[in-house]
């Protein structure tokens, strides 16, 4: 059984704070980014079951919106996501060269995931980060302004911080 | 250097802080409206600006405003679009985490006008790090008693909270956003009822987006009138531009909608020109969903006048010449690019994005990613253009939200402009493949530095 700490589960007192008395379902959006954080980073079945249990929702409302959504995970990805901008002002700057060669460089296209466990490569509809191209976010940031050197140096730091933390 | 109203302080250190913002002349519009105006002043205020919305549509906030219902007893409350996902666009990102307390300022001032005692703030879930600037620039303004109950000792209760989308450009359209905000999927309604009347929980609502309320704070400190003397006719004040594309400074730009589009594009002040000494070929000067211009009709209209960067001129000619100002973001292209290849990305991008609820949007967005991805991959055939126009010119009107008019106008747009270009994708399927399109085919483009 997944549960949240106590720490987590005051946080989602305090989301649904944020909303007039009934209307918890406002809710879901920030709690399953919590839940997807807290929980492997996607959003398994069980985890989807807890959320709904938790808002006092119906299963199949969570699953609606978890499957509208582009950033809930529904299987496994790696422990870093490089979700890489592919949309034509991003095109303008060379966008197309940088996710060829980050799939070089990890030996995966677009979708997959590296056999470690470590990288998942995505494209990315725009960001908002347009004037910054070619782009991707990374976890909670974006990294901008990418030239292959920078993608080098971002694989490296991943692959340290990971042996690190192992 | 043109007049800003924004973005003016940006260059402060510590701007971005409370203390900073408020000695600076910060929260004083607040001060203002709750000591010696009433609700209606203030959209009286922002209907003499003649400030229209930034989001997009540029709808007059005043107006929109006025109609607001207001049934005894019953909430209302005033959201925030920060969703901001059109292709292009990247404006309220750069002010959302500049200076933070604009925003509020603007969203408490806007608040007490509209009399929504509790405000959310819709921001797109990837922007996840903006999440954390506003959530402390909203405590801050809080212990500052900017927020909370009896505002000033004014009877006036206000909350700002910030909710995040989850990554779906639909939610930025506003009964979409409303959707997304009772947890739901981002799926738009029908209008009528529009939200003024029946919005956010079935309430009278109001949706802005960020520009929007910010741009309440100076109108509030110099008065409505004075701000009207900013820009030209009807494009009052001052816009945020986000360029991008092959110029030399790509950024984020404050205009006094008093410029031509070619100081825009050349001036250093602004984009600094094209990259690399090549030469322009064509611009979406609003977003992705704005039709495309070649560098011809870009910088003067068809009429042979010089095109400026306001409401007006950047329509003038309709879609046949023209294009729109829509949420300001300004992409350019250089001579190396190639517009079949960019509308196949945007007609990609609006498939991924169309909410599935009407065919013509759903089953046409299907069909120009398909048709495009063909000319552009050099299988196309002479035909599939047509089709491309067919199937574009089904969607136009046809749909429950403007999603399908802005997926169709680009498609449209570029066919009219640079059918050479399609045709040259299918004459030429092996260059096409290499992507080595050279000057083939298109509106002769004018050249760097005219
Ligand atoms: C598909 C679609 C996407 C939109 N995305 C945004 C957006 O990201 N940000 C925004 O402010 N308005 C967006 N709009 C416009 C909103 O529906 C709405 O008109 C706007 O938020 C109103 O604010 P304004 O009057 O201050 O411009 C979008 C509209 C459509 C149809
Ligand atoms: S036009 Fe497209 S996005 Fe808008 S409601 Fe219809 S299917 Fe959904
Ligand atoms: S097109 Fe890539 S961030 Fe906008």
């Amino acid at each position: 059984m997944i549960k949240f700490s106590e720490e987590k589960l005051k946080q989602v007192e305090k989301i649904i704070a944020r909303y007039p008395e009934g209307k918890q379902k406002s809710a879901l959006l920030p709690v399953l980014h919590l839940a997807q954080q807290e929980f492997g980073g996607w959003l398994s079945p069980e985890t989807m079951d807890y959320v709904a249990s938790l808002l006092g929702l119906l299963t199949i409302e969570v699953y609606e919106v978890a499957t509208f959504y582009s950033m809930y995970n529904l299987k496994p990805v790696g422990k870093y996501v490089f979700e890489v901008c592919q949309t034509g002002p991003c095109i303008t700057r060379g966008s197309d060269d940088i996710i060829k060669y980050i799939g070089e460089r990890l030996g995966i296209k677009p979708g997959e995931t590296t056999p470690d466990g470590l990288f998942t490569l995505k494209t990315a509809e725009c960001l908002g980060a347009c004037g910054y191209a070619p782009m991707m976010q990374m976890g909670k940031g974006f990294k901008e302004h990418l030239t292959k050197e920078k993608v080098d140096e971002i694989i490296e730091e991943c692959r340290r911080s990971a042996a690190i933390n192992n | 250097m043109g007049r800003k109203l924004l973005l003016d302080k940006v260059g402060i250190v510590g701007i971005r802080s409370y203390d900073v913002y408020r000695e600076n002349g910060g929260y004083s519009s607040v001060e203002k409206v709750l000591k010696t105006m009433s609700p209606d002043d203030v959209t009286n205020e922002v209907k003499k600006s003649g400030l229209r919305g930034r989001g997009g549509a540029g709808f007059p906030t005043g107006m929109k405003w006025g109609f607001l219902a207001k049934p005894e007893g019953v909430p209302r409350y005033l959201v925030c679009n920060a969703d901001e996902s059109e292709p292009g666009t990247f404006k309220d990102r750069y002010l959302m985490e500049h200076i933070p307390h604009l925003l509020i300022e603007g969203l408490i001032v806007s608040s007490y006008a509209v009399g929504s005692n509790r405000t959310y703030i819709y921001i797109r879930g990837e922007f996840g790090w903006i999440v954390d600037i506003l959530e402390q620039a909203i405590a801050e303004a809080k212990n500052n008693g900017w927020l909370g109950k009896n505002i000033l000792g004014s009877g006036f209760d206000c909350e700002i909270y910030v909710h995040p989308g989850a990554g779906a450009y639909i939610c930025g359209e506003e009964t979409a956003l409303l959707e997304s905000l009772e947890g739901k999927r981002g799926n738009p309604r029908i209008k009528p009822p529009f939200p003024a009347v029946k919005g956010l929980y079935g309430c009278p609502t109001v949706v802005n987006n960020v520009e929007t309320l910010s741009t309440v704070v100076p109108i509030i400190n110099m008065g409505g009138d004075e701000y009207a003397k900013y820009g030209t006719g009807k494009s009052t004040g001052t816009k945020l531009i986000s360029a991008c594309g092959n110029i030399n400074k790509p950024g984020v730009y404050e205009i006094e909608m008093n410029i031509s589009v070619e100081e825009f594009i050349y001036n250093d002040e602004y984009c600094g020109g094209i990259a690399n000494g090549k030469r322009l070929k064509a611009c979406v000067p609003g977003g992705s969903s704005v039709p495309v211009l070649p560098a011809n009709l870009l910088l003067k209209t068809a009429k042979g006048e010089t095109r400026m960067m306001t409401y007006e001129s950047l329509s003038d000619g309709g879609f046949l010449t023209g294009s729109m100002l829509g949420s300001g973001g300004f992409i350019v292209y250089d001579e190396d690019q190639c517009i079949v290849r960019n509308t196949y990305s945007f007609s990609r991008f609006y498939r991924h994005e169309s909410c599935g609820q009407c065919s013509p949007c759903r089953e046409g967005t299907f069909w120009m990613e398909k048709i495009l991805w063909n000319l552009e991959h050099g299988k196309g055939k002479m035909k599939d253009i047509d089709l491309l126009w067919s199937v574009q010119g089904n969607i136009e009107g046809n749909t429950i939200c403007p999603l399908g008019d802005a997926a169709a106008w680009p498609v449209a747009a570029a066919i009219r402009h640079f059918r050479d270009e399609f045709e040259w994708h299918v004459t030429h399927p092996e260059e096409a493949q290499r992507r080595n399109y050279g000057l083939a085919g298109y509106a002769e483009p004018l050249k760097a530095g005219v």
